[in-house]
């Protein structure tokens, strides 16, 4: 179970944003999870539940957009979503795909911020 | 006064802070001329025999060393440390995987200590470790003919954040009957193009050949001397 420290690393990211930003109260934080992140969403949503309770973003919601994995493909000369984790092939034409550009996110995206 | 919220975006990695401790390792590291090389396994996979073994046999031409995680006791580190090559534990506690500022306070002790290698055996879990970036230059899987073929489909992210696989206990494979072509074909899947290794600590198996493999990479690094 890693997702709690993640959870509070995504909590210190966005404090850190939020102060950038000028201050506020954060209603929503955004979040970007890949497939090769190793983090599982549910896991996560529920480490979350725990960590923000008394993180000043106790009412902040997490709101977490699954990406998938996008690789590049020699022979189609272009990327491909990759439908499974457990076979990085390209779904066009079979060829494995070992160079991945997207799947391995794990990023804050955006915070919605209100005055207070 | 009933404000409509704003929506900043941003983009930062959630994980930045280890992974600036790790690029600063890393970077260190480079310019030392240590060959990093971290281990993954699910518990009981030979990740300490393989250790050992690797201590023993370099420790004859380079300056190797070797930090240890595990929730517990130090079992492991002074498992390594009868090698005679130096070796620290990292106890983590509750936390089920090494991360890098971890790996930055052990070496600490290390920090004017001339070294080639430096390995680094992790906390057994096929999960946890996956994510989190220790500075590493490689990082390997292990995993045992014993623990079936499916392995890599069942954790196919840490094979893929894996640079090599490592099957282990060559020596039992008969006798669990290893479908040595399935467990290819499943590491090639998760993670294309992967280099393997197959060994037994026990019989001496294809260790000469991973240790071929393994120098040659620290000695072909741009900027390390060879021994």
């Amino acid at each position: 179970m890693h997702e709690l420290s993640i959870a509070m690393s995504l909590l210190d990211v966005a404090a850190e944003e939020l102060e950038r930003q000028g201050g506020g109260r954060v209603v929503a934080i955004y979040m970007k999870l890949g497939p090769l992140s190793g983090v599982v969403k549910q896991a996560l949503c529920s480490a979350y539940e725990l960590a923000r309770e008394g993180s000043g973003m106790d009412d902040a919601e997490l709101v977490v957009e699954e990406v998938p994995i996008v690789a590049m493909c020699g022979p189609c000369g272009g990327s491909r979503s990759i439908a499974s984790v457990m076979e990085l092939v390209c779904p066009d034409c079979g060829t494995p795909t070992p160079d991945v550009i997207h799947g391995r996110e794990l990023e804050l995206v955006g915070l919605e911020i209100a005055e207070s | 006064m009933n404000e409509t919220p704003r929506l900043v975006q941003v983009r930062q990695r959630i994980l930045k802070q280890n992974d600036l401790v790790a690029h600063a390792l890393r970077e260190r590291f480079q310019r030392r001329g240590i060959f990093v090389v971290s281990l993954v396994s699910s518990p009981g996979s030979g990740k300490t025999a393989f250790l050992e073994s690797m201590l023993a046999s370099l420790r004859r031409r380079y300056r190797v060393a070797a930090l240890v995680g595990d929730l517990a006791t130090d079992n492991d580190a002074q498992r390594l440390a009868r090698s005679g090559a130096p070796a620290r534990q990292i106890i983590t506690g509750t936390v089920c995987h090494l991360e890098a500022p971890m790996v930055e306070a052990a070496f600490e002790e290390w920090r004017e200590e001339p070294l080639d290698f430096l390995f680094i055996e992790n906390v057994g879990n096929l999960v946890c470790p996956a994510t989190f970036d220790l500075g590493e230059a490689l990082r390997l899987v292990l995993f045992s003919v014993t623990e079936g073929e499916d392995k890599p489909l069942k954790y196919p992210t840490i094979f893929n954040t894996a640079d090599v696989a490592i099957i282990t206990k060559l020596d039992l494979a008969a006798a669990v009957e290893f479908d040595a072509v399935a467990a290819h074909r499943n590491i090639q899947a998760v993670r294309p193009g992967m280099e393997i290794f197959e060994v037994s600590t026990k019989t001496g198996e294809g260790m000469e050949t991973w240790f071929s493999f393994v120098t040659a990479r620290r000695d072909r690094t741009p900027g390390f001397l060879t021994v």
